[in-house]
């Protein structure tokens, strides 16, 4: 690092200029990380809090995937699976998307049919009562006590609990009963919940569907099953891959260029006998200490606008994952831009030091 | 002897055939000796100096540099006896421009793994040996072309080399500097035991020569002393 380290200082315009794109790229990657993962968590977070090892949706007709929408279970299902060897509960949970109005207040809301007993609401349900997420109780302006209506159903307000959200509405837990008679959404009868919540130890799950008549799936595979999250989230992880891609093609070509640049020097040197790896070494030196400065400080900039707007109507999620993750993937494609840009350095002939050797 | 040539041949792709840059040239130049060689341009000089800096290979015949026969070495070995046992001179300074005039020194020790922090008084005595020492912190681009052939010179010199390869070092200089650039590389030569080769097209400095040496067409054609 004893030339890369003084090229640094001595062509500062050069690497300040390269070194503030690091930082836009990894700022805006890293706001984006937050952004995607704040949008994911308002699709998801009431399925992936579930305590669940599968959800086992209706079987769809053939050339169908599973959806929640599309899927109704019945009682003879979640007690088939009950019976099943090695599975150790199955919950039935209704989910339903409807308007909710507390007072002069309305919010659309995903009210969340469950069992009493059953643990997947964050308090305990009941008929006639109605557990709000924060956010449903923050957006309806209502507390425990208060009165909510969830289409022809009135409930009161028995606990604020959790900040649950499917499909980018707040949960409203009820019990099941009240749910099923919330039933409009295309309901039909014999239809009792819109999937089935499984724990096992063992369990046989392809043999349990084949049974049951049900598709069951990881909670991850679930999912994919919400029809907005798939949209959005391949939507915006697409746009994050293109600027990782982005940035190792950025990086990659300034080396290429500061590689052409400085092609005359590097002959010099290994005119005076500096090995290749000496050269290489030093060159990718330069260009990952250039990566980690500008990432961390695009980083430390995302870290506090993520800060100021993640306590907002944004939704933006600062943790470990979508902070520091993004940086490591851009110094790791930056250096592997850069690398195969400085490579360039082992076809520089030391000859053409000496200038004409004719 | 520092540097033996014994019958080497070079040539170059020329279109369809090739082009003979030096032909079975021998030549030997002790320690402490300055050899000059001298040819109009395109004679083959700098071919000679390319060979025996082990930066080409010769198509036929042998270059023992420090006593090392550089036949068969790979890249890496070849680097390491220029980095050991050859300085080079460049026809033009080719400093590094990020570097400070004792840094470019300092910079050969750091290409041996060696600090650049503990040679910096060695770099010190050579930059005052070629009258720069009060110029040690000065980049390339605040030095007059005459000190930086002077800092090309003591960075030539920083690694004790058996062998100096010194190219055309007046080419860039009015008579006045040069004469006195070509006088401290005598001077250089005598106090630090090196085999110095001196490549030149001006006959006005061949005086501080031991052996002067002229090349024609890829041959020596004529060897003496001065």
């Amino acid at each position: 690092m004893f030339v890369a380290w003084r090229d640094l200082r001595f062509a500062k315009g050069r690497f300040a200029l390269m070194g503030a794109v690091i930082v836009l790229i990894t700022l805006l990657v890293g706001l984006l990380s937050g952004l995607t993962a704040g949008l994911a968590r308002e699709n998801v977070s009431a399925i992936t809090g579930l305590p669940a090892d599968r959800v086992a949706f209706a079987a769809p007709p053939a050339g169908q995937s599973v959806s929640f929408t599309n899927s109704t279970v019945t009682e003879e299902q979640w007690t088939g699976w009950a019976r099943r060897p090695g599975v150790t509960a199955a919950a039935p949970l209704g989910i339903r998307t409807l308007n909710a109005v507390a007072g002069e207040r309305t919010a659309a809301v995903s009210a969340f049919g469950t069992r009493p007993g059953d643990g997947l609401a964050p308090g305990a349900v009941a008929p006639g009562e109605a557990v709000l997420s924060g956010s449903a109780a923050e957006e309806l302006d209502a507390r425990p006590g208060d009165t909510v209506r969830l289409g022809p159903l009135e409930a009161r307000v028995s606990a604020v609990a959790g900040d649950a959200s499917y499909s980018h509405t707040p949960v409203v837990w009820t019990s099941l009963d009240d749910w099923q008679e919330l039933g409009q959404g295309g309901t039909t009868a014999g239809e009792r919940a819109t999937v089935v919540v499984l724990r096992g130890d063992g369990a046989d799950w392809a043999a349990g569907d084949a049974a049951a008549g049900t598709e069951a799936r990881t909670v991850d595979g679930a999912l994919t099953a919400i029809g907005s999250y798939q949209a959005e989230n391949g939507s915006l992880q697409l746009m994050r891959g293109f600027l990782f891609a982005i940035s190792a093609l950025v990086i990659g070509a300034f080396f290429t260029v500061w590689t052409i640049q400085r092609s005359g020097d590097v002959a010099v040197l290994k005119a005076l006998g500096a090995s290749t790896p000496y050269l290489l070494r030093d060159a990718l030196g330069q260009a990952v200490l250039m990566l980690v400065a500008g990432t961390l400080l695009g980083t430390g900039l995302a870290l506090g606008i993520g800060a100021l707007v993640s306590g907002g109507d944004v939704p933006f999620v600062l943790s470990p994952l979508t902070v520091l993750g993004p940086a490591g993937v851009i110094i790791v494609l930056g250096a592997i831009g850069s690398a195969l840009s400085i490579r360039r350095i082992t076809a520089v002939d030391p000859l053409t030091a000496l200038g004409s050797v004719r | 002897m520092s540097l033996a040539l014994d019958a080497v041949t070079l040539t170059y792709p020329d279109g369809d055939g090739r082009l003979t840059a030096l032909d079975e040239v021998s030549l030997t130049v002790p320690a402490g000796r300055l050899t000059a060689v001298v040819g109009p341009s395109g004679s083959g000089k700098s071919s000679l100096l390319a060979v025996a800096a082990t930066l080409v290979a010769p198509d036929r015949g042998r270059v023992v540099v420090a006593g090392t026969d550089t036949a068969g070495l790979d890249a890496a070995a070849r680097a390491e006896l220029r980095r050991t046992s050859i300085g080079i001179v460049f026809q033009q300074p080719n400093l590094l421009p990020s570097l400070t005039a004792v840094e470019q020194l300092q910079v050969m020790a750091h290409l041996s793994g060696r600090p650049p922090a503990s040679v910096r008084e060695r770099a010190m005595e050579l930059l005052d040996a070629v009258g720069l020492a009060d110029r040690a912190a000065r980049r390339p681009h605040q030095l007059s072309g005459g000190q930086r052939q002077r800092v090309n010179i003591a960075r030539a010199l920083m690694n004790e080399p058996a062998l100096l390869l010194v190219d055309e070092p007046t080419s860039a200089l009015d008579h006045e500097r040069g004469a006195a650039v070509v006088a401290l590389l005598a001077t250089l030569t005598r106090d630090r035991g090196t085999a110095t080769v001196l490549v030149t097209h001006d006959r006005a400095h061949l005086s501080v020569a031991d052996t002067v040496t002229t090349v024609q067409d890829g041959r020596l054609t004529v060897a003496g002393r001065a």
